[in-house]
């Protein structure tokens, strides 16, 4: 970060801030609330939550690296049909690679795959930054964005999975492998289960007191912050 | 949000948008743009598609010769259960008064009127056939894969895919339950067909607590797939006639 102040303006990207603005300050969940909708759909189980984040992350990185290296190639004026096709694109390939080379995990993820597209948070992220931004950043960016809802998602899975099922990363072998099978715990032996918390509703519950304990912790340090957004609307006129 | 704006305003301005300029805002531009980013994006797509269909394809029948594996005992065939398959009209035992309006609407949504009968021979007796029967579950199509023995009793049935409720509907699966292997051994007179339904019904199945429509769906479609069976066992279990593979 002390890098001599002449030098290009690839050396004064601000690396540490793109990394907290995806992981906390601006997470594609807790700040951008979007991706909800396959947010909601998957995190069941832990496992499920972190299957479909690193498939997102994959994607996200992958977008990041097209839309910012074709961006001077492309127009505001069709920014957006072209962002989707690429990401589209990229989403379909991952898809067909990953069903057949990595056919086994592609039956545990081979579902939420699809949803990938949905994840608006990646058109966002083409748009408000990839498409403004030199390709190492915009790929630096892709993959914090991506560990960032990949955290999210893993989150919102464990407590709705320990709550729903009394189990913790369920079926992890599945996706990682037989060495990661030791993930997998049961928690509460004989639970017999909260099933509000693994249908959709548990997963809005969920998601809300996520997104309480985050607004709260953001507050607590930064007592002058508080006051600048409590005043915040007064001034707008 | 308006963080973010100012993060990526502050690098724009350090790197702003370097190839030449032609004329952007012209309407031949953007149409070449979207034109030649769609021509790129199919030609992708193609390439890939290419490149994966014959792994995939691959891995698709090993996946259905495993099913298989898991509803014709290894001992019953000595054939490739892929090979030769037979095509039939899906149809129930001549729309027999007691088959339940469900199993009907199940099979008729399912909108194939033709299934694939995969046979176990053994030199060129059929001594079992395996297919796919599909109910209507709670959240959608349950599909379900059956092994009927030559004398019409059921060897194995597993379900293939489904999206009832995680942890109360999927007890379905093997892998959570052995529910689904109280139908082996069964067939359309054990129990009677009156009987063929879970126990709240009045029949001799169990259902989950929490989930009665998911084991229904299953009953009914087993049932279907036995009715199909029946009607069209002449044809299903006749000796096979091999045309083409002549291997050994």
């Amino acid at each position: 970060m002390t890098a001599d102040l002449d030098e290009t303006a690839r050396e004064r990207t601000p690396w540490g801030r793109i990394a907290r603005d995806g992981l906390w300050d601006n997470n594609v969940v807790l700040a951008q609330m979007l991706a909800l909708c396959p947010l909601l759909a998957v995190t069941g189980t832990a496992t499920n939550g972190l299957g479909l984040g690193l498939a997102s992350l994959v994607v996200m990185l992958a977008s990041g690296l097209l839309v910012s290296s074709l961006r001077g190639l492309i127009t505001p004026q069709v920014r957006i049909p072209v962002f989707v096709l690429i990401i589209a694109t990229l989403v379909t390939l991952v898809d067909l690679a990953m069903n057949a080379w990595l056919h086994d995990l592609h039956k545990v993820l081979g579902l939420f795959i699809p949803l990938i597209v949905t994840n608006c948070a990646i058109l966002g992220r083409a748009e408000s930054f990839a498409s403004r931004n030199w390709v190492a950043p915009a790929v630096f960016d892709g993959l914090m964005m991506g560990v960032g809802f990949t955290l999210v998602l893993v989150t919102l899975g464990a407590v709705r999975e320990v709550i729903g099922s009394g189990t913790l990363f369920a079926d992890a072998s599945l996706l990682l492998g037989e060495a990661m099978g030791f993930l997998e715990t049961t928690l509460i032996p004989d639970y017999r289960g909260f099933l509000l918390m693994i249908l959709p509703p548990g997963g809005f519950l969920a998601l809300g007191f996520l997104l309480a304990g985050q607004r709260l912790l953001k507050r607590l340090p930064l007592p002058k912050r508080r006051a600048a957004i409590d005043s915040g609307p007064v001034a707008a006129p | 949000m308006s963080e973010d704006r100012g993060t990526s305003r502050t690098l724009s301005r350090m790197r702003p948008w370097v190839l030449p300029r032609l004329d952007r805002d012209g309407v031949g531009y953007q149409t070449l743009l979207l034109g030649g980013f769609a021509l790129a994006a199919s030609a992708l797509l193609v390439v890939g598609n290419l490149l994966t269909k014959g792994p995939i394809s691959k891995r698709e029948a090993e996946d259905l010769r495993a099913s298989l594996e898991q509803v014709i005992p290894a001992e019953r065939h000595d054939n490739d259960l892929l090979a030769n398959p037979l095509m039939i009209p899906r149809q129930s035992a001549s729309q027999s008064p007691d088959s339940s309006p469900n199993s009907n609407r199940a099979s008729s949504r399912h909108g194939d009127d033709r299934i694939t009968v995969y046979r176990a021979l053994e030199g060129l007796d059929v001594t079992a056939v395996a297919f796919e029967t599909v109910g209507q579950g709670y959240a959608g199509p349950i599909r379900v894969l059956l092994g009927i023995g030559a004398d019409g009793r059921i060897l194995g049935a597993r379900v293939l895919a489904h999206s009832e409720t995680p942890g109360l509907g999927d007890k379905i699966e093997i892998s959570r339950d052995d529910w689904i292997t109280a139908f082996d051994g069964r067939d359309l007179t054990d129990p009677p067909p009156e009987r063929w339904a879970v126990k709240k019904d009045g029949g001799v199945f169990d259902q989950f607590s929490g989930a009665t429509i998911t084991p229904r769906a299953v009953v009914a479609a087993i049932k279907s797939g036995l009715e199909t069976f029946a009607a069209q066992r002449d044809a299903l279990t006749a000796s096979a006639v091999i045309t083409v593979e002549t291997s050994e």
